[in-house]
């Protein structure tokens, strides 16, 4: 069969060839059309024909394994492939964006406009993660947003899925990929542990708010190995008003050892989505890098700190869950909350890496004009804040694992509903009270949420006995 | 795209070793997912209770289009020089004797291999087919993929189910696949389907196991059926055969 060509008005598979919109060193990108599909479409083609650059082709069959297997707003949708035997291609939906990478001139961007963006890229990278596919690619040119906002990540060459072959293996002695935010456990050869994509969104985020690069860009493999043991400047030290909390999230992201840093990447957007509640240790007030005694440990005892490769992805992803407690702390409700109490305390003793997030919902009305302040003059908001801490102290959980939010909504299950979808929660704790008059007048919160939550919901549910002393 | 070549959806059973209880239940999935051609790679008899009905359920298979090649216990039957460990000798000697005139014939003229498009049929390592290596690692898959013109080798040999491919620059890959999840074998690299077993499987899960290979999709699905053990177990046991074959399906070991 001879080999089709590519050029303005060819047909290939039923798609039509537009323009050449970009020219890369693997891949060139057209604009295609197609009469069934409406969203504008690219067609990317491999430079290269088969048997001469290995790195291109395998980058680009792992791309084909992967793309058409993603869904979701977070990744560009797939509308077609071709393989090397006739004319490799896939086609892929257009996102109305440029890169990152077009921002790079501006850096540093503004600390708040950088949690924003990185918050979108830790969701994108949640919802990889719970794709089964680390990107191992993350960089500002493989990060775009569509115009709802979302980020979208793009360019799955160097990825691994936990449930495909992984073609990039053995196929070269060096790991493959833009070595100034490649994970240091890559360089082991490690490719299965999503931490090393929250590590290179960690490089982003620091190069964005310092415009520095943490590593440099050094491509030798001598230079990449130096941050095996060799830690980066804190960004304090480049920029005397780096916030603390932005610091923490940074340097933990950049942790050489996996283990240290975020669990899991719905746990970073977290953190970047509620920057007051982030825990701050030692490293967020850091002006030095780690002393040379610790580095030389590091470098020449590596065999005591070699990331251990995680084989079980989604084990591990399942091991780091965000719990959210639906609590009333109002009305007589303290029966109900020590069996809520209990309830989080079995899920947070068998999941060590898990986070708790306690939720109260001040409910407005919808005709009385609501007031912060109570009667007393007291901040309702706070006074709630505190409560639910209280609430929570006897689980003696990690500040790092707890935080805690009053929402405030005409509709108690909107709001929980709504908490939930943002933040990627894994598992709503939410109570029932049979005979609640709020119940009686409004429905059920917990029918509603346990209903339609897209995630597990536990409702804990006292005796009734109890229940009746309790309200009775 | 593909006009011209043939759509077939292949059911791939290695290691029956006359399990009637994990082949019946892997066919009748097979079935269930479509399967039009059945594709068995040997030892279709050996360890378990069952070879008559084993033999004769593959030979109505053969006449219906079903393929079938030979694997080392097959070959023992009719070949009592061929060398096996104790308790898998004992088992041929007992199976043997259950055989009747055309089963052992239709044992004996099996083929070594099949070619079929660009897929070739095996039971072992494909280099020395006669040999009877175990392909358990990237370099016998190597040695096995050199060795022939194929696209796709499918084998089976030694329980354990693995996918590797050879990339056009012969570097290797190794994969345990995932049960259910279909992994389409990509034209521009060669590969070699490692089955798991369906009578007596050695990866750690007792399940029985089989593949479905779409040939237009170029798609392979590795697959694994529950069945009911014990009574495959205790058929063993009740035969006189060596318990040690009985113990290791509950476990899959």
């Amino acid at each position: 069969m001879a080999k089709p060509v590519i050029e303005p008005g060819a047909e290939l598979d039923g798609f039509t060839i537009g323009e050449r919109v970009h020219q890369g060193g693997m891949a060139t990108l057209w604009t295609v059309t197609h009469p069934g599909i409406t969203v504008p479409l690219l067609m990317k083609v491999p430079r290269i024909s088969e048997g001469e650059d290995p790195a291109a082709i395998v980058s680009f069959e792992m791309e084909q394994m992967i793309l058409p297997r993603l869904a979701g707003p977070h990744v560009p949708g797939c509308f077609g492939t071709g393989t090397f035997d006739r004319q490799a291609y896939v086609v892929m939906e257009r996102i109305p964006d440029k890169t990152l990478l077009s921002r790079l001139g501006e850096l540093p961007i503004p600390y708040e406009e950088a949690r924003v963006i990185a918050g979108k890229i830790a969701t994108a990278l949640a919802d990889l993660h719970r794709q089964n596919v680390i990107h191992h690619d993350i960089k500002p040119s493989s990060i775009m947003f569509r115009p709802s906002g979302e980020c979208v990540l793009i360019d799955f060459g160097l990825s691994h899925h936990t449930q495909l072959p992984d073609l990039l293996q053995e196929e070269f002695r060096l790991p493959y990929g833009t070595a100034p935010y490649m994970a240091p456990e890559r360089l082991l050869g490690v490719r299965d542990d999503p931490r090393s994509d929250l590590f290179s969104l960690g490089v982003l985020l620091y190069f964005f708010t310092t415009g520095e690069r943490p590593f440099g860009e050094s491509e030798t493999l001598r230079g990449m190995r130096r941050r095996l043991w060799r830690d980066p400047y804190p960004p304090r030290k480049l920029k005397a008003d780096y916030p603390p909390w932005l610091q923490e999230i940074v340097l933990r992201c950049l942790e050489i050892e996996p283990v240290w840093r975020h669990p899991t990447a719905s746990q970073l957007a977290f953190d970047l989505a509620y920057p007051d509640q982030v825990k701050l240790t030692a490293r967020s007030e850091r002006l030095q890098r780690d002393p040379l005694s610790t580095v030389w440990r590091r470098r020449f005892n590596r065999s005591d700190t070699l990331p251990k490769p995680k084989s079980d992805v989604a084990a591990q992803l399942a091991s780091g869950p965000i719990v959210v407690v639906a609590l009333d702390i109002e009305e007589g409700s303290g029966t109900l909350n020590e069996y809520l109490r209990r309830a989080a305390a079995q899920l947070l003793t068998t999941l060590p890496s898990a986070r708790l997030a306690c939720l109260h919902v001040l409910k407005l009305g919808l005709i009385t004009i609501d007031r912060t302040l109570d009667e007393q003059g007291n901040n309702k908001h706070i006074n709630r804040l505190v409560a639910l801490r209280h609430w929570a102290s006897p689980l003696e959980l990690d500040e790092g694992r707890l935080t805690v939010h009053v929402l405030e909504a005409v509709d108690p299950a909107a709001a929980i509903l709504e908490f939930t979808r943002v933040n990627q929660v894994d598992h709503i704790v939410i109570g029932a009270r049979q005979n609640s008059m709020l119940r009686t007048l409004l429905g059920s919160v917990s029918s509603k949420v346990a209903a339609e939550a897209a995630c597990t919901v536990t409702v804990v549910r006292p005796p009734r006995s109890l229940q009746a002393e309790a309200s009775g | 795209m593909m006009d011209g070549e043939e759509n077939v959806r292949l059911a791939v059973f290695a290691d029956i070793h006359a399990n009637r209880q994990a082949f019946s239940a892997c066919l009748d999935v097979a079935r269930a997912r479509g399967a039009e051609r059945i594709v068995c790679l040997g030892d279709i008899v050996g360890y378990g209770a069952d070879p008559e009905w084993a033999v004769d359920t593959v030979m109505a298979l053969v006449e219906d289009g079903a393929i079938a090649v030979i694997g080392n216990h097959d070959n023992a039957i009719n070949t009592p020089s061929e060398t096996m460990n104790a308790a898998a000798q004992a088992a041929i000697e007992w199976t043997r004797g259950r055989l009747g005139a055309p089963q052992r014939r239709f044992l004996a003229e099996l083929p070594l291999t099949r070619q079929e498009d660009d897929r070739l049929y095996v039971h072992s390592e494909a280099s020395h087919p006669a040999r009877w290596h175990y392909v358990s690692g990237t370099s016998d898959a190597a040695r096995s993929i050199e060795a022939t013109a194929a696209h796709i080798t499918f084998c089976g040999h030694i329980h354990r189910p693995a996918l590797y491919s050879m990339s056009s620059a012969a570097k290797m890959t190794s994969f345990v696949p995932t049960s259910d999840l279909p992994v389409q074998l990509l034209g521009g690299r060669r590969w070699l389907a490692v089955l798991g077993s369906v009578g007596q499987p050695r990866d750690g899960n007792p399940a029985a196991a089989f593949a479905m290979f779409d040939t237009t999709s170029r798609e392979i699905t590795y697959c694994r059926v529950p069945y009911d053990v014990e009574v495959a177990a205790d058929r063993i046991r009740a035969n006189g055969l060596p318990h040690w074959l009985a113990d290791r399906l509950l476990v899959g070991k």
